[in-house]
């Protein structure tokens, strides 16, 4: 097909029309999760531990059960109930406990049961008559206290093959690649840096909360509506913890008001459901906040011991990370990725990396944008940064040396294809940003991040309608702006206007299986998939045209939105436009639509390059950020302001996680800060406004050339402000958030 | 839960007065129903005071001075044009209380009987030397704001007790306050350290002094130690090194989320200072 090779002149990829759900989100018509009502509907509200971790002893429902407004009640019990699938295990397994506790409660918030009632207040009460004994356990939230010989062990057998032996039972995976030796690269260099680093965990902070409609029949029939990234998903894992067959459950996505990773997963839906099957009734029920940030997937916090050596040119010689990771009781912190990410920007002879992934009494972890990635860059590239000050060496031009390129052999195993970090590296030292002069106080930071990106199971189907116009029906939930980016790329291969283009997020009865709306693959896998069923489309439309000309199908071709005759032999024929072609196409066989499944490939992995300004009170440890521009590569930008704001996302998001936010656990392995109030998430005015360069390397595993944006942008944050901060305040700060009282105690120390 | 809007303080205070379990008067709601709907505190009792005549009322008195009803909001407060002229301080300190939609509602005597020790326009009453007019089942008293607050979320009110005006001294001559506070956002945050200034200028020199620092003990404390520290100066470097050290040794406060001892120990010297020149350059007549 034509369009396989890539293109480079664009009619409407790269313009930046209105989105289409622009209207009915400022005007309150869209409808988000908790915006679905049902005619007999319930309300449903869940009973949480207050306990760290703990056996739970006994749970009567009875005093609540007795309540006339309470319909159903539903523990563990109501799950066991798994008629062709007896045994769960692995991931749905900890899915499972996750959603409501079995033997014991693993995390403050922990899902212990859950009432339907006929009123929100009444679900609430009747929570508070339903009785929990529990046998208090000895617990452990910290990442390197978890993994101490003495740690209480949160699950026998939890570990899988990976875990060398001799290791606490707390470890349950563990990760190690590289290449070349690193000890000899040691010896090589002019200078050797070890340090370690920690971050804390942090919330994705979408601002709504979980919510859903729920509907379960004593048929096995379901309807369920939820805010979700991935309503298939949600359909596979509902229908597997409820013992339904998954195609009888229909699942439809909402709009979603954020989801930043934390969405790709499932936590009240099975609840809902199991509520209404036993109440007989559709079940509504909402996360409050304190909800969301105690009992929804933060991602992990980390420890990390990173070894670098350097040559008094910059070349680095040797570098070795070891990052330990905890995401909460069940296995899946993303240590792995972590460590595979840490070194990626780097063309390096000598690199080893290790992960751990940890368990401890904390919510399980989700994924948050890059998973794992931006912990690892800000250790990583707070050595470099101290490599580049000590060896008085340019922050830019010792990357720049250092740079992956194509050819280049990643640190995490792979040869790179065509890859745009040093177009990113050589527009952050052209930038005026980059020269512009510091203030006293301010101090600049650098960083360079990578993400892999990803393709995953996608499916799409396109229809025209007989005035011309197409709707087209996608399965990733749109979390960015990708419904505009789909009607430009829909647009382009058609030659109809972008305004003429409906897209559709489908439910799930309507398309075959979509991966969620993770790992920046929406515009890339969605937006390839698109574009197939859209040529799709275009080849029906030629075979009409060849008809009516009564000429060959590949003497037609499809150019501005017409058939034309493919050339002078082929006939003198006036163009043919779409809407001319599809006026009549229930008498010249039937309708016309484009239909493309597949599960793409060729991602293309994505770089970005931060700088930033920050300034220090050295009196209060205060941190503003000055200024802040984000560079990074999107291959093609199919709506430019929709990658901008990507970009600038990123950045506000890593601003956050750099100098405020974190989850605060007492001694009593309580979570202390579970309000907007006490979780620090920027506000506007904390933020500059983000300068975003847009780098267009094109992803020859793309039609378009279109990379993922969304995930690499919260890569460089954490270092690039770290840097900053540390070039500001003279001291090194290796701990974050860096909060005031860190930066004042590290300034006293210096 | 029972709801009553009276049409006096007397009827208020009686209400109060027989009523059983938890009370809660209702002036803007911000703590109240904040609490409410995370059920924190579910009151049996809501007696609304903003029905009240004159409870929105700013006046200023024949003798300079100011009253204040009960339900002036932040926003009132703010709009006023002359009350900020008088005393900067106490209204920058309301205004940094929440956002728009929060000043248009929460008041100065919700913010004082709510008994947060970060509590923003707190340390400015004091240092203003502001009063309360308490109507109780005896009649009515006037209490010096600082007598007011006992501990974290407790007051010296008596059960039947209601604040039925604000009171603010007369400015005087050559007189300036200020409030700031350290927050590590830069709004709808809370307080970690406060700190309430209010002095009086002959020529150069410092004559009176209130200062008055927040979120540093289990009340908002008056610190006379501070004050000392800068009257009869000018405001120079060693008074200044001077009211830094008075006010950090005044601190008892405690290590939790939203900060440690040694941070707030430290910030309320450093605020302390830059808040003194702020109130030393307003009693100047300099902008500031
Ligand atoms: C989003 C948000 C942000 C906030 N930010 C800040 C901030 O930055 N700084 C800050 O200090 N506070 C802040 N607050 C807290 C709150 O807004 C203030 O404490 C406010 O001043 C309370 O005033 P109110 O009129 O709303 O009080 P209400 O909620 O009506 O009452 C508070 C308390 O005062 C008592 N009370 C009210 N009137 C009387 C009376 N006449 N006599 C006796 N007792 C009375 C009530 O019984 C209750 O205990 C914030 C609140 C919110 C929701």
């Amino acid at each position: 097909m034509a369009l396989d090779h890539r293109k480079s002149i664009f009619n409407f990829v790269g313009t930046r029309p209105d989105r289409p759900d622009g209207l009915d989100k400022v005007t309150g018509r869209a409808r988000f999760g908790a915006d679905a009502y049902a005619p007999g509907m319930l309300h449903g509200a869940i009973l949480r531990s207050p306990h760290a971790h703990a056996r739970i002893v006994r749970i009567d429902t009875s005093k609540a059960e007795a309540l006339k407004d309470v319909k159903a009640i539903v523990t563990r019990a109501d799950f066991a109930v798994l008629p062709f699938k007896p045994g769960l295990e692995g991931e749905f397994w900890n899915v499972l406990e996750n959603v409501m506790a079995g033997e014991k409660a693993l995390y403050d918030g922990h899902a212990i049961a859950a009432v339907a009632a006929t009123s929100a207040l009444a679900a609430r009460d009747a929570l508070k008559l339903i009785e929990v004994e529990y046998e208090v356990l000895p617990h452990v939230t910290d990442v390197d206290n978890a993994m101490a010989a003495d740690a209480p062990v949160i699950r026998e057998g939890a570990a899988d093959y990976s875990v060398p032996e001799g290791m606490h039972p707390n470890v349950v995976r563990y990760h190690e690649s590289g290449h070349g030796d690193v000890e000899a690269g040691f010896a090589e260099a002019d200078l050797v840096i070890e340090d370690s680093f920690v971050t804390e965990a942090t919330h994705q902070g979408y601002i709504e909360p979980h919510a859903c409609l729920a509907s379960l029949g004593m048929d096995g029939k379901g309807e369920l509506w939820c805010t979700t990234q991935g309503h298939w998903y949600a359909q596979k894992y509902c229908a597997t913890l409820l013992g339904i067959e998954t195609a009888q459950l229909r699942v439809t996505a909402s709009e979603i008001g954020g989801g930043f990773g934390g969405k790709t997963t499932v936590f009240i839906e099975p609840v809902a459901l199991a509520l209404s099957r036993k109440a007989n009734r559709p079940v509504k029920l909402v996360m409050n906040r304190s909800e969301v940030f105690r009992s929804t997937g933060p991602t992990s916090s980390a420890s990390m011991d990173i070894k670098i050596g350097m040559k008094k040119d910059g070349t680095i010689t040797a570098a070795q990370g070891i990052f330990r990771l905890q995401g909460g009781a069940f296995p899946g912190a993303p240590g792995d990725l972590t460590a595979m990410c840490a070194f990626a920007p780097y063309d390096l002879t000598n690199v080893r990396q290790v992960g751990y992934d940890v368990i401890a009494n904390r919510p399980k972890q989700a994924a948050y944008r890059a998973p794992g990635a931006p912990m690892g860059a800000f250790a990583v590239e707070s050595v470099l940064d101290e490599l580049c000050n000590q060896l008085g060496l340019d922050p830019v031009d010792v990357r720049l040396k250092n740079a992956a390129a194509e050819g280049s052999k990643a640190s995490y195993g792979p040869t790179y294809e065509r890859i745009g970090l040093v177009e990113t590296l050589e527009a952050a030292k052209a930038h005026p940003h980059y020269s512009a002069p510091l203030k006293p106080g301010q101090g600049r930071g650098i960083s360079c991040g990578f993400w892999f990106n990803h393709g995953g199971e996608t499916s799409v189907s396109l229809a025209l309608s007989e005035d011309g116009s197409a709707q087209v029906m996608v399965g990733t939930p749109d979390i960015g702006g990708s419904r505009a980016s789909m009607a430009l790329m829909a647009a382009e291969v058609l030659g109809i206007p972008y305004e003429n283009i409906r897209v559709t997020v489908a439910d799930t009865a309507s398309l075959g299986y979509n991966d969620v709306s993770h790992g920046s693959r929406v515009t890339y896998a969605s937006g390839l998939a698109t574009i197939k069923a859209a040529n799709h489309a275009v080849e029906k439309l030629c075979e009409r045209a060849a008809a009516k000309w009564g000429i060959p199908v590949d003497a037609v071709k499809w150019e501005d939105g017409c058939a034309v005759p493919s050339g002078p032999n082929a006939g003198d024929f006036d163009p043919l436009p779409l809407a001319d072609i599809t006026a009549d196409m229930g008498a010249t066989g039937g309708p016309i639509s484009g239909h493309f499944e597949a599960t793409p490939e060729g991602a293309g992995v994505s770089f970005g390059t931060h700088i930033v300004d920050a300034e220090v009170d050295s009196e209060t440890g205060k941190t503003s950020i000055v200024r802040y521009t984000v560079i990074q590569d999107a291959g093609k930008a199919i709506h430019p302001t929709y990658v901008e704001g990507q970009y600038q996302g990123g950045a506000a998001q890593g601003i956050g996680w750099a100098l405020n936010e974190e989850y605060i656990y007492g001694e009593d392995g309580r979570l202390q800060n579970s309000i907007f109030l006490d979780y620090r998430i920027p506000v506007a005015s904390d933020l500059p406004m983000i300068d975003t360069v847009i780098v267009e390397v094109p992803n020859p595993g793309h039609p378009f050339g279109v990379r993922g944006v969304g995930e690499t942008g919260i890569v460089p944050p954490l270092a690039a402000i770290a840097n900053a901060v540390s070039n500001a305040a003279g001291v090194r700060m290796k701990q974050l958030p860096m909060s005031p009282p860190r930066i004042l105690a590290a300034l006293k120390e210096k | 839960m029972d709801y009553h809007s009276p049409a006096s303080f007397a009827e208020a205070s009686a209400l109060a007065q027989n009523a059983t379990g938890i009370t809660r008067f209702l002036a803007g709601g911000t703590d109240v129903l904040v609490q409410l709907r995370s059920e924190l505190v579910t009151p049996d009792t809501l007696i609304d005071i903003k029905k009240i005549n004159g409870v929105h009322d700013i006046t200023r008195n024949s003798d300079g001075s100011w009253t204040l009803g009960v339900a002036a909001t932040g926003a009132e407060m703010s709009e006023h044009p002359e009350l900020g002229h008088d005393w900067p301080g106490v209204v920058e300190a309301m205004d940094l209380i929440g956002s728009t939609q929060v000043q248009g509602r929460a008041t100065l005597t919700g913010n004082l009987c709510n008994g947060s020790p970060a509590a923003d326009s707190v340390p400015a009453m004091v240092a203003a030397g502001v009063t309360v007019t308490v109507t109780g089942p005896e009649g009515a008293r006037d209490v010096a704001v600082e007598n007011i607050p006992t501990g974290p979320g407790k007051t010296s009110l008596a059960k039947g007790e209601v604040i039925s005006s604000v009171n603010i001294p007369a400015r005087g001559e050559n007189g300036g306050d200020a409030y700031l506070r350290f927050i590590p956002r830069t709004e709808m945050d809370i307080a970690v350290v406060g700190v309430g200034v209010n002095l009086r200028l002959d020529g150069d020199i410092i004559t009176e002094a209130r200062v008055s620092l927040g979120a540093v003990a289990p009340t908002v404390l008056l610190v006379e130690e501070a004050a000392r520290a800068i009257i009869g100066t000018t405001l120079d470097d060693a008074a200044l090194d001077a009211l830094t050290a008075a006010a950090s040794a005044a601190c008892n406060p405690i290590d939790d989320k939203r900060g440690t001892i040694a941070f707030r120990t430290e910030v309320a010297g450093v605020l302390a200072k830059r808040t003194a020149k702020i109130a030393y350059a307003r009693a100047k007549g300099e902008q500031a």
